[in-house]
């Protein structure tokens, strides 16, 4: 069903800290691999080693580069610099998915007990309209396959009793390098990805289109802006009185200032 | 967005094939139509013309169906999208595209017998005519209202969301229902009701060109509702792409990101305004002025208009631009 079930007490989703990430891929490549193999396989490549390969993949990793500010404007009181932004971009769960609702079939639905918003590849069939209806390009179709393809928050390893506790959760955060990716439930306000949103800031994409996104993205730490540094000290400038020399040492300053 | 054509073929020939459902049934509803009635000889020789007319309209609608099915990736599970009918506009068309079929089919039915003489009583005949025209009318109209409303309501793409989106789907159905009924009447020996079809004809045609040129120029000047800045969680922030997350194309850009010959759209804005408004009135004066010219200058209004629908809704795909665009 198509219709949107209760909002659930439970809503599995992504922190991701913008301010760690460093663009590595690494998050892109284990979901692929994962993926692969898992509840959304195959995730089809076309021609991967040819001329112009293309492929499904679940997350991309975009690089920004964000002007610096004046002081005063974008709510900061001091200037802010400019700086590279590694952003990686996937499905965000939301609250009220519109590629959801926009289904035909049946085939997209959000899970009623852990907010997990997932694509039944057997009813499918391959309209497109719920990628039209996402802002975030969250759903790739596979013209391999004839379906539409989307995250799944490795819904096969969160609650996979064969694996070890460690292990159960998605695989582009337990690959991260650098932690920049973080899993639990953002519907408890005590669990760990809660608190860290409340602490340093999370923020939601778009929130003016009103799809209410569960996943959340910290945004980077204020960076220091180049003018606060004093000038580096330079050597004062030495000054030789000539006529204090003896005449041999005049005339060797004389040579060498020519 | 990209352009698919089976969903520029389906969208034109089926929402003309619904304007012909439409206007029949208007026609068939008027107080004239019990004249269609067996006991009135020379209106009852209009019996076998009606139910070709609407096994045209229906012949248009199937076309124009069974080429929606052609960008799906599974054509096979189509009939899936008939359940959910609750929440999705897509949903909701294939619904009603179906349950118009009944009316319309009843109605081909009727004709058929009363052309035959099945022994329709003649006041039976004209309710049930009046009724099931009625019946057919809304639901070819409220059919096309839900082509529309499946654009429209998607708040990813601004353009879409414009409020002359549906009014301008429903303008193109009724204008090809004109035009080709008009065509058939007069390739029929014409009639009395050319003059009135072609007066209408010219009406809807000065109202689609008022309709499509405010649509364009607030399309013109409409800017996005979010910035980069918005899409990537920093507000304010001056944002500009230092490099894309992949080489080659991929989905995304290839479907949302469509912008060949974008820098085309003045000159394809001239000649759909031409095509479904100039020629279409022309032809309508001329009709209304020199009856005899009809049996030409109809059939040649419908041509241009069908062609004029199909470039200005290959426009509406093509200069739509949607939010995902903000991330590359």
């Amino acid at each position: 069903m198509t219709a949107l079930p209760p909002p659930s007490k439970k809503k599995m989703g992504l922190v991701i800290d913008l301010d760690t990430c460093v663009g590595c891929h690494a998050c892109a490549v284990s979901c692929k691999e994962w993926n692969a193999g898992g509840f959304a396989a195959p995730l089809t490549d076309e021609q991967p080693y040819g001329k112009d390969p293309t492929g499904v993949w679940f997350n991309r990793v975009h690089s920004y580069e964000v002007a610096a500010t004046e002081p005063g404007s974008c709510g900061s009181a001091a200037a802010l610099p400019a700086m590279t932004l590694h952003f990686p971009r996937s499905c965000l769960h939301c609250e009220q998915p519109a590629c959801v609702t926009v289904c035909p079939t049946g085939a997209s639905f959000k899970r009623a007990e852990d907010g997990i918003v997932l694509v039944d590849e057997d009813k499918c069939i391959g309209c497109k309209l719920c990628s039209w209806a996402c802002p975030y390009g969250a759903r790739e179709y596979s013209e391999v396959e004839g379906v539409m393809k989307k995250c799944t928050l490795c819904i096969d390893r969160i609650y996979n009793e064969n694996l070890e506790e460690a292990e159960r959760q998605p695989a582009c955060v337990q690959a991260c390098p650098t932690r920049a990716r973080h899993f639990g439930d953002l519907g408890d306000p005590e669990s760990k990805v809660s608190k860290l949103v409340a602490e340093r800031g999370g923020v939601d994409l778009l929130p003016q289109l009103g799809y209410q996104p569960v996943n959340k993205y910290l945004p980077p730490r204020p960076r220091r802006a180049g003018e606060a540094q004093p000038a580096a000290p330079q050597a004062p400038v030495e000054a030789l009185d000539t006529a204090t020399l003896s005449p041999l040492l005049r005339w060797v300053d004389r040579v060498l200032s020519r | 967005m990209h352009p698919a054509l089976s969903v520029i073929f389906f969208t034109t020939l089926s929402g003309a094939g619904y304007g012909v459902l439409a206007l029949i049934g208007v026609m068939l509803a008027s107080p004239g139509a019990h004249l269609l009635a067996r006991d009135h000889e020379p209106a009852a020789s209009m019996l076998l013309p009606l139910a070709c007319v609407l096994l045209l309209a229906l012949a248009l609608v199937t076309v124009g169906l069974l080429s929606s099915t052609f960008h799906l990736g599974k054509p096979m599970r189509a009939w899936r999208a008939f359940s959910q009918w609750r929440t999705s506009w897509l949903s909701r068309e294939g619904v009603l595209a179906l349950a118009t079929y009944v009316p319309a089919v009843a109605l081909v039915a009727l004709a058929l017998a009363a052309w035959a003489g099945g022994g329709v009583a003649a006041d039976t005949f004209a309710t049930s005519v009046a009724t099931l025209g009625i019946v057919t009318t809304v639901l070819a109209l409220v059919t096309v209202g839900c082509t529309a409303m499946i654009y429209a309501s998607l708040a990813t793409i601004p353009a879409w969301q414009h409020t002359l989106v549906v009014p301008a789907y429903l303008g193109f159905a009724v204008q090809g229902g004109l035009a080709i009924v008009g065509s058939l009447i007069a390739l029929l020996q014409g009639g009395g009701l050319l003059a009135p079809l072609a007066i209408a004809l010219a009406a809807v045609s000065i109202v689609l060109v008022a309709i499509k040129i405010r649509y364009w120029r607030d399309i013109d000047v409409q800017a996005l509702p979010a910035t980069r800045g918005d899409a990537v969680g920093l507000p304010g922030r001056d944002v500009s792409v230092f490099e894309r997350p992949h080489s080659e194309q991929n989905y995304l850009t290839r479907e949302m990101g469509f912008v060949v010959a974008r820098k085309h759209a003045h000159k394809l804005r001239t000649i759909a305004l031409i095509l479904f408004g100039l020629i279409p009135v022309l032809a309508a004066v001329l009709v209304w002025a020199l009856p005899a010219s009809a049996a030409v200058a109809m059939p040649l209004a419908a041509l241009a208009a069908l062609l004029g629908a199909f470039v200005e809704r290959w426009l509406f795909f093509a200069q739509a631009r949607h939010l995902v665009t903000l991330y590359y």
